[in-house]
């Protein structure tokens, strides 16, 4: 294998995994409470700025992110409890004007709290080195740290959905929901965990972002639309699906953006390096066209 | 309906001088000049763009003070818009200022999607516009326009510089990486342009959609090329992350640009962007004494430290002055008006001005280094450049 694709492995695999803990609580979410949550995007913001901000304050990413991740857990709560609890039978329109809504006053409350600017925040000092991929391209370290904090976190979610009893209740929700009313479990405790718990994976994804990408307004829009492909491809409601789905999605992106441009030389180049460009919406089309319900969706 | 009336009785002042013997003439100039320019500024008040509108407008406001609050002889009143940076809004916004407010002089914006709007609008209507950001070539190249006017630059003269400079640096090889969006694409078209007539040799232009930021795919491919040297053109956080990103992968060839790569991103960058050359019209340490009392008396303004979206406010009004005194604030007398804009020679905090063919700014392109947070002026890239203006037809 050659250096240069191994170096763009290694990037679309970090990317797919950031994108999986976005996706993960995008597709629990509306696989449990049947809700399309637009302001997850904005959860991701909000867990990058408050790293910024704990970072600056205490200056130790290892405290930002666990407070980041509780601050999370609390917010989602919140919402469940005083905003999304009251629109679980209303249309879709309605839930998706409340979650418009949400990225609009988040986004306006940044802007008065902590205004439009750009922010940095630094990398720690133990991880802020690179290795040296091949002779003349390094990966930083704390790229490969990220990586295998989504691992851990994805190991630590499936056995939470797979292996316990909290886990099998959550997955008998969102393929039947009414088994788990007849089963008299109380499903209002399941939406308040699940809801908290897919805000908390957004939060600590903006966390262990923000020193790769800085802190900017609006940093959770583009990443929103593509874990919404990744949701549609993996199967809306299966974690596993979404886990496959963003290394997929993340591997075709990163290949796509690589090579796509070196196809501009061929016969039809332009053409070709279009569709490079666009190769994630492209799958997402075949899937929608061929697997309606994603690669691992059991509900119809 | 009152600006109806004005104008009816302006008319008839002047219909009536014109019968009424010599002595009654300086009345009616005087009831004219009282009459106050009215100056648009379509800026962005929010948003992302928001300090650069602002900064525009108190250095508009500065130079108009510093005039004693007149122009030609008029006093100035301003009508401020909030473009927000939005471009479907942009036609509208535009012919608000012209068509409702009726003003004189229009000057903006900074965001080059809203510039075409109102080009498009002024373009029509002929009012008088200085442009104090926006700097897509088109409107000072085949889409001139003998009443448009710009004081920043256009998206090639800073990258144009950096290439030439670069290629006299004796620097052989270069590829250049930008978003796929006209700033870039004309970013990127300078950039080449400078480096092969210095005699470099351009590898190839790396792209990605506007704005994403996933530039990783991109910075693997660089090893690849063989190259000394990487331009680039970024603003704000895309500028942000493009530097850091690069910095860690620990690439050869050395990192340059478009001074936008380093404008205003400084203390997010860190010590990734140290030593990152960039070429651009205004630097931090730019030293004399026009620079020194802009920077001090604006400081004393804003409360905040001058940039150079606040030169290019200033010297749009300082601009908008030279062609006003020349006619004495009749905006009526249109040839007088442009052809002593277009002649102006002006002393702008960034070093003496001037304007090209298609009214368009000919300034010093500054080598700057990123040296302790600061973009410091080591030399200059490109005296008095110009923009080809290739395709204006006045």
């Amino acid at each position: 294998m050659s250096a240069a694709l191994l170096s763009q492995l290694l990037n679309g695999l970090q990317y797919g995994l950031l994108l999986f803990l976005i996706a993960s609580g995008l597709t629990l979410v509306f696989g449990v409470l049947g809700i399309i949550n637009l302001a997850h995007g904005s959860l991701f913001m909000i867990g990058a700025y408050i790293v910024f901000f704990v970072v600056s304050k205490v200056g130790s990413l290892w405290i930002a992110i666990p407070v980041a991740v509780i601050c999370g857990l609390a917010l989602g709560a919140l919402l469940e409890r005083f905003l999304f609890r009251h629109f679980y039978d209303r249309e879709h329109l309605d839930q998706v004007l409340l979650t418009f809504a949400l990225i609009l006053i988040f986004e306006e409350v940044r802007s008065l709290l902590v205004g439009n600017d750009f922010h940095s925040v630094p990398v720690p000092a133990i991880l802020d080195f690179s290795v040296p991929i091949t002779g003349t391209f390094s990966y930083a370290a704390y790229r490969l740290f990220v990586i295998a904090m989504c691992l851990v976190v994805a190991a630590v979610l499936f056995y939470w959905i797979e292996r316990t009893k909290m886990g099998a209740i959550i997955r008998a929700a969102a393929e039947k929901p009414e088994i788990v009313d007849i089963l008299g479990i109380d499903a209002r405790r399941i939406h308040l965990v699940v809801f908290a718990v897919g805000a908390a994976l957004a939060v600590m994804a903006g966390g262990l972002a923000a020193p790769l990408t800085s802190v900017y307004p609006n940093m959770g829009s583009g990443l929103l639309i593509i874990s919404f492909v990744v949701v549609v491809v993996g199967g809306l409601g299966s974690v596993s699906g979404a886990f496959w789905a963003a290394l997929l999605i993340g591997l075709i992106d990163t290949l796509g953006k690589a090579y796509g441009s070196s196809l501009v030389s061929l016969p039809l180049g332009q053409v070709l390096a279009a569709l490079a460009s666009m190769s994630v919406y492209i799958v997402m089309v075949a899937i929608l066209l061929f697997r309606p319900t994603g690669l691992f969706g059991r509900r119809a | 309906m009152l600006n109806h009336g004005s104008i009816n009785r302006r008319r008839l002042l002047r219909v009536g001088g014109g019968s009424l013997v010599a002595a009654t003439i300086p009345t009616t100039w005087a009831i004219a000049q009282a009459k106050p320019v009215k100056v648009g500024l379509m800026l962005p008040y929010s948003g992302t763009f928001a300090q650069l509108g602002e900064n525009i407008t108190h250095a508009v406001e500065m130079l108009v003070a510093e005039k004693g609050g007149t122009l030609g002889g008029r006093p100035v009143q301003f009508v401020r818009l909030d473009d927000e940076s939005k471009p479907e809004a942009g036609p509208q916004n535009a012919e608000r200022l012209v068509k409702k407010d009726n003003v004189d002089v229009l000057i903006g914006t900074v965001h080059s999607g809203v510039q075409m709007g109102i080009h498009k609008v002024v373009r029509e209507s002929g009012t008088l516009t200085i442009i104090p950001n926006a700097g897509n070539n088109d409107v000072t190249r085949s889409l001139c326009a003998r009443n448009v006017f710009r004081t920043s630059f256009t998206n090639w003269q800073p990258a144009y510089g950096m290439g030439l400079a670069l290629a006299k640096k004796g620097v052989k090889r270069a590829a250049f990486i930008t978003w796929d969006y006209a700033a870039g694409q004309e970013s990127g078209a300078g950039f080449k342009e400078g480096f092969e007539k210095g005699g470099g040799t351009f590898v190839r232009m790396l792209t990605l959609n506007f704005p994403e930021t996933n530039f990783q795919p991109l910075l693997a491919q660089v090893p690849g090329l063989d190259v000394d040297a990487i331009g680039a053109f970024f603003a704000g956080g895309g500028a942000v992350q493009f530097v850091k990103e690069y910095a860690a992968a620990q690439l050869k060839p050395a990192l340059c640009g478009a001074g936008f790569l380093t404008e205003g991103t400084l203390p997010a960058q860190g010590k990734a962007a140290e030593g990152i050359e960039t070429a651009l019209h205004y630097g931090d340490n730019l030293t004399g004494a026009k620079n020194e009392a802009f920077m001090k008396a604006f400081r004393a303004k804003a409360g905040r430290d001058a940039d150079v979206y606040a030169v290019q406010g200033y010297d749009a009004a300082q601009l908008l002055a030279a062609g006003l005194d020349a006619v004495k604030g009749d905006l009526d007398n249109e040839a007088g008006l442009y052809k002593a804009m277009r002649g102006a020679k002006l002393e702008s905090p960034r070093g003496p001005i001037s304007f090209s063919d298609s009214q368009n700014v000919i300034q010093n392109i500054y080598l700057r280094r990123v040296e302790n947070g600061l973009n410091k002026v080591v030399g200059v890239a490109v005296e008095s450049l110009a923009d080809p203006g290739t395709g204006c037809k006045m």
